[in-house]
């Protein structure tokens, strides 16, 4: 039985677990880590002071450290990594009080990229976290805005009172008892032009953002390439 | 054969890193401004009247009075209409002239943080097409939600920073007929209400003296890219954000501190929509009860979209576990409304909140039933037809 990696200060697979995954596949997708911009930003090393732990709002209440994302990082441990990417990543609230780091680190912000390059790639935790998401996905990509009133059901949103009733019963009275004349709408926060939405399409296949949703719902991103491509090209615009 | 020394050898094993021996973070507007005079990017200048506030490590920043386009946050809009009604309501209530346009998208950022699936030059892409849209009108832009200030604060110093990703959004800019610009300062809307304070006390007409306040100042307003934030000396001593808390005081109400101030509200971005056992779990138990055990307080203030959200629509549910909860929570933007003598309902819209607000406003000399029936009026003329919109003259601005 191996003991120890080739690297004494990696954690080994067998303790990290997934050790039915290729290595060379967790090395690929921790060079896709490494080499975004932003890491060299992020990473300093490590003091081991436990200053983000204390900061973090997912420590409180999940098996879950921004240290032992920003140690496994500093000393490139590809397994433990990956295993954080799997288990760890979609705990982080991504409030960002981790960046209290003395050391100027910003565990918050690796996870951020962990977490994009978990769901281009596919990984299981990613279709797992947002499942159960993807109405928001495309509501944010094809309305641009993010949350609607409509959203705000009795039965989606149950323990947030009986408000939640009121609100829905009443949404389009209440929607028109709202001064300003952008607020007037119920499927989206607001009015948005739809010229405006044109050229949010573009930039999602543009700059691949579209691409990524197929790998963690590909219903959702045929059929947000659908209304995207039909809306584009009523506009004569080519891709 | 040279040997190498066994220390040698671990050390050059070892991860180096580079950083600045000084954290504070650098001054980008010099950045800002040598990419504009190499005609790589447009800045929008602050025009016309505007206070210069402090910030963390001293660099001032300028906030424009008026002529203001107005970046609106999806979950305001959306579940907490009273939010951005009441920073209009200031703004027309004082005399100043904005821009409340149609050609603005989400940050998007909110996705961004909950579920990774864009990228970093699309979400460049978003922020400068918004920016670009402000600057195509003249007004400069404000930015309503707080993780949209703190992402674009991001989103600022990647593009001043990477030349290859500013040559990416460049083809995507082109592509959208759209110039590259960014503005001279990216400006929270808790940035104008604390800029313009002392005009707020003028148009004062509730003493607030006896209503107890805690402030919960939202991480994305203050921890992403910390030394644009706004530090007072005179507000806890420079030691903590002065947004909110600096306005709180100037209204003259009785601003109460507690223990675990720095903390998250729980949000989570992902948890509020898909696992809200943790948003609920934390907004209650590390904010609410302890504000509650250690202030008092009569209402919390806060100044973001999704700490509004998790710290009033947590409380509800965590009464069946026979927490102490039962605080109302508002943006100070409402509650400076409110202090204007803005409608609790036409204006302030009380009516999306969760938490029993009443006895605050009663606190406040609020008659909420009187409101509650005139409102009521204005919703019988939208329903039978006498008129299709409440309107800015329907609320006295």
């Amino acid at each position: 039985m191996r003991t120890v990696t080739e690297d004494p200060y990696m954690k080994v697979d067998r303790v990290a677990g997934h050790e039915n995954v290729e290595r060379a596949n967790k090395v690929a997708l921790m060079d896709e880590v490494f080499a975004d911009p932003r890491i060299s930003h992020y990473l300093y090393g490590c003091y081991e002071c436990g200053i983000c732990v204390a900061a973090c709002p997912s420590a409180r209440f999940y098996d879950f450290s921004p240290r032992r994302i920003a140690q496994a990082a500093a000393r490139r441990d590809i397994d433990l990594m990956f295993q954080q990417m799997e288990e760890d990543i979609w705990e982080c609230s991504q409030c960002f009080s981790c960046l209290r780091c003395p050391r100027g680190n910003n565990p918050g912000g690796i996870i951020t990229v962990m977490r994009e390059v978990a769901v281009k790639n596919g990984l299981h935790s990613a279709q797992e976290a947002l499942h159960g998401y993807s109405r928001i996905i495309f509501k944010i990509m094809s309305t641009g805005t993010q949350v609607s009133p409509d959203m705000l059901q009795p039965d989606a949103f149950p323990d947030w009172g009986p408000e939640v009733k009121d609100v829905s019963e009443n949404l389009d009275l209440w929607r028109r008892a709202l001064p300003p004349e952008t607020h007037h709408t119920t499927k989206t926060g607001w009015a948005v032009a739809d010229k405006t939405i044109v050229e949010l399409y573009l930039i999602w296949l543009e700059t691949g953002a579209l691409d990524m949703i197929k790998q963690v719902d590909e219903g959702i991103h045929m059929i947000l390439e659908e209304v995207m491509e039909e809306r584009l090209e009523d506009e004569g615009i080519e891709i | 054969m040279t040997q190498i020394e066994p220390v040698q050898l671990l050390l050059s094993k070892k991860e180096r890193f580079d950083r600045e021996p000084d954290r504070r973070s650098a001054d980008f507007h010099e950045l800002l401004f040598d990419l504009e005079s190499r005609g790589e990017i447009e800045v929008q200048r602050v025009q016309g009247d505007y206070v210069t506030v402090p910030t963390k490590y001293g660099t001032p920043k300028k906030i424009q009075k008026g002529h203001l386009w107005h970046h609106k946050s999806c979950g305001q809009c959306g579940h907490i209409p009273g939010y951005s009604t009441s920073i209009f309501w200031i703004m027309r209530k004082l005399g100043y002239d904005y821009e409340d346009p149609r050609d603005q998208t989400s940050c998007t950022a909110w996705n961004y943080y909950a579920s990774a699936t864009s990228n970093q030059a699309a979400q460049a892409a978003v922020a400068l097409r918004n920016f670009a849209a402000a600057y195509e009108t003249g007004y400069f832009p404000l930015i309503h939600c707080g993780t949209s200030y703190g992402h674009y604060k991001e989103v600022r110093s990647e593009l001043l920073h990477q030349p290859e990703l500013r040559n990416q959004v460049r083809k995507v800019m082109e592509k959208l007929g759209k110039p590259m610009v960014l503005p001279e300062e990216i400006v929270h809307y808790s940035e104008w209400l604390y800029a313009m304070r002392d005009e707020i006390a003028t148009n004062q007409v509730l003493n607030l003296k006896d209503i107890a306040v805690t402030v919960h100042p939202a991480c994305h307003y203050y921890k992403l890219v910390e030394g644009d934030a706004i530090y007072d000396p005179d507000v806890y001593h420079g030691q903590r954000t002065a947004a909110v808390s600096g306005l709180v005081q100037t209204l003259g109400a009785d601003l109460r501190s507690y223990s675990t101030f720095f903390d998250c509200c729980g949000f989570g971005f992902r948890h509020i929509l898909v696992q809200r056992d943790f948003t609920r779990s934390f907004a209650t138990l590390r904010k609410i009860e302890v504000m509650k055990e250690e202030a008092n307080p009569d209402v919390v203030l806060t100044h973001d979209t999704g700490c509004v959200t998790a710290l009033d629509k947590s409380q509800f549910a965590a009464q069946a576990h026979g927490r102490d909860v039962g605080v109302p929570v508002m943006s100070e933007a409402q509650f400076a409304a409110l202090a204007m003598g803005a409608h609790p309902y036409k204006v302030c819209q009380l009516h999306w909140h969760s938490t029993n607000y009443k006895p605050l406003l009663e606190k406040m000399g609020i008659d909420w039933k009187a409101a509650w029936a005139e409102f009521e009026e204005e919703l019988q003329h939208l329903k039978s037809g006498d008129k299709e919109f409440l309107t800015w003259e329907d609320v006295g601005v």
